[in-house]
C-alpha cells in the first residue's frame, strides 16, 4: 500500500512522487563563438555573471541592482525591443530568494533572451518601465502576486486581486483554497463580519453529502419524503423486486437431451 | 375602418373572464421575465445562444435587458470571482422587486472546478437563488427548461410576495 501523506498542505508536498522518475533536464549549452548571442554576452561584459543557451534562448544571470542597465544595453545596442514577460518565481523555501526574470525579444534577429536575477525577501527591484512600457502591468502583477516592491514604478497597485486583498496568492506559502481572509472575503465585504455565522463556512468538499438533509440529498435504498426529519433514523423501506419471472424454468416445458443428436 | 360585430354569446361566450388577482398577476409576471444580461464566463455563450434565433427566448416573453432596473431575473452565467462578488450583489440589489435568480452552471452553483482562493464557492453565499441549473456549460435547452421551471414556480406564488411560504414555492 502507498504510504499515507497528509493532504492539508498540498503545495508543501506532492500527493505522490514516483521513486523512479527522473526529472528531464533541459541541456545548457555554451554560447557559441561568433554567434549573435556571443555578441550579446560581449556587450554586457562583466554584468553577465553567468550565461548559457537553453532551447535556443540565451539565459543571462545578472545582479539584481543592475537590471535597468542590463536591459538598457540589451534594448539599445542589441536590438531587444520587446519585453514579452516579466515576473518572478518563489524560491523562498529553498534559497530564501525570489528569482526574477525578464523575457526579451529581438524581432529583427528572431532571438530571445531571458535575463534572470535573484533578490531576497523584502528587497525591492528597480522598475524597467521607462525602457519597456509592457513592464508597467507585468511589474504590477508581480507586486500583486508576490509582494515584490518595485522602485520608481509610476503606479504600483494591485492589478488582479482587489485592492483590499490581504496576502500574495502566488507565494508557495499561500494555500490554494485561500487563507482565512480569502475564505470570508465576499461575506465580510458585502454583509459584514457579523454575518459569518449566518452564511457559514465555504464548502470545499465537492463530494459532500449531508445524510440528514432530505431536501437536497436522497438516501439510496430508502424512500424518504422531501424535508422529512430523519435524525432518529429513517423508516426501513427495502427495495422490492418483481416476483414475476420472464422465463419459468421450474416448468417442464423444455426437453433436456441426454445424449448428442 | 373595418366594422366588426362580435357575437359574444355565440363565438367566445360572454366578455367576462373570472380569475383571481394572483393568477392574473402571475400570468403577467411569468410571461414577461426579463433577465439581466449577466454573463460572467463561458456559460454566457450558452446564454447568448439561448437568446438568439435558434432557441429564441423572445417567444417566451424573455427579453434580455442591459439594466438591472428593468430586469426581473438575474441569470448568473459563469464563474463569480470574489473580486466581482460585491458588484454582483449590488446589481441584485438594484433590481426591482419581485426578482428571481437563476444560478447557471457548476461554477455559479458551487464554484465548480475552481476550488481556489479567488472564486466564490456558490453564488448562494451572497444572493438567494431560485433555480440551480447544473451543467458545464448547460446547453441552451437546459437554460430554457430552467426558465420554464421558474415560470412554473412564479405561477404558484402569491401576488403579494409577503404571503409566499416555502411550501407553496416548492417545485414538484
Amino acid at each position: 500500500m502507498r504510504k499515507y501523506t497528509p493532504k492539508d498542505n498540498v503545495q508543501g508536498k506532492a500527493y505522490y512522487t514516483d521513486r523512479f522518475w527522473v526529472a528531464p533536464r533541459v541541456p545548457r549549452l555554451d554560447v557559441e563563438a561568433e554567434s549573435h548571442f556571443a555578441d550579446v554576452v560581449k556587450a554586457l561584459g562583466r554584468k553577465a555573471k553567468e550565461s548559457y543557451v537553453e532551447i535556443g534562448q540565451l539565459v543571462v544571470h545578472i545582479k539584481a541592482t543592475e537590471n535597468f542597465n542590463v536591459l538598457k544595453i540589451l534594448k539599445e545596442s542589441c536590438g531587444y525591443t520587446q519585453c514579452s514577460e516579466q515576473s518572478a518565481v518563489d524560491y523562498l523555501a529553498k534559497d530564501g530568494e525570489f528569482e526574477l526574470f525578464y523575457q526579451l525579444l529581438n524581432i529583427s534577429e528572431a532571438k530571445r533572451v531571458r535575463v534572470v536575477c535573484r533578490i531576497k525577501e523584502g528587497e525591492a527591484i528597480e522598475s524597467v518601465q521607462p525602457l519597456f512600457k509592457s513592464a508597467n502591468f507585468a511589474e504590477r502583477e508581480m507586486f500583486d502576486m508576490f509582494g515584490i516592491k518595485v522602485n520608481n514604478h509610476p503606479f504600483l497597485k494591485r492589478i488582479l486581486m482587489p485592492d483590499d486583498w490581504e496576502g500574495h496568492p502566488l507565494l508557495k506559502t499561500y494555500p490554494m483554497i485561500g487563507d482565512e481572509f480569502a475564505s470570508w472575503y465576499e461575506v465580510d465585504k458585502i454583509f459584514g463580519k457579523e454575518y459569518r455565522d449566518v452564511i457559514g463556512p465555504e464548502n470545499r468538499d465537492p463530494a459532500r453529502i449531508d445524510r440528514y438533509d432530505t431536501k437536497r440529498f436522497s438516501r439510496v435504498g430508502y424512500e424518504v419524503p422531501f424535508g422529512a426529519d430523519i435524525s432518529e433514523g429513517e423508516i426501513e423501506n427495502p427495495i422490492e423486486y418483481s416476483e414475476t419471472v420472464l422465463v419459468d424454468y421450474t416448468k417442464n416445458s423444455s426437453k433436456q437431451l441426454d445424449e448428442r443428436r | 375602418m373595418a366594422q366588426h360585430q362580435v357575437n359574444y354569446a355565440s363565438s367566445a361566450g360572454l366578455p367576462i373572464a373570472l380569475t383571481s388577482v394572483d393568477k392574473l398577476v402571475n400570468w403577467g409576471r411569468s410571461n414577461s421575465l426579463w433577465p439581466l444580461t449577466y454573463g460572467l464566463a463561458c456559460c454566457a455563450i450558452e446564454m447568448m445562444a439561448s437568446g438568439a434565433s435558434r432557441y429564441d427566448f423572445d417567444r417566451m416573453g424573455t427579453i434580455f435587458r442591459a439594466s438591472p432596473r428593468q430586469a426581473d431575473v438575474m441569470i448568473l452565467a459563469g464563474t463569480l470571482s470574489k473580486k466581482h462578488s460585491e458588484f454582483a450583489r449590488r446589481l441584485y440589489d438594484q433590481m426591482t422587486e419581485p426578482k428571481w435568480v437563476i444560478s447557471m452552471g457548476s461554477c455559479a452553483n458551487t464554484g465548480g472546478m475552481f476550488n481556489t482562493y479567488a472564486t466564490v464557492q456558490g453564488v448562494d453565499r451572497i444572493i438567494p437563488v431560485d433555480i440551480y441549473l447544473p451543467g458545464c456549460a448547460p446547453r441552451p435547452e437546459t437554460l430554457q427548461y430552467a426558465l420554464m421551471m421558474l415560470q412554473k414556480k412564479i405561477r404558484r406564488e402569491s401576488a403579494n410576495m409577503n404571503n409566499n411560504t416555502k411550501s407553496n414555492l416548492r417545485l414538484v
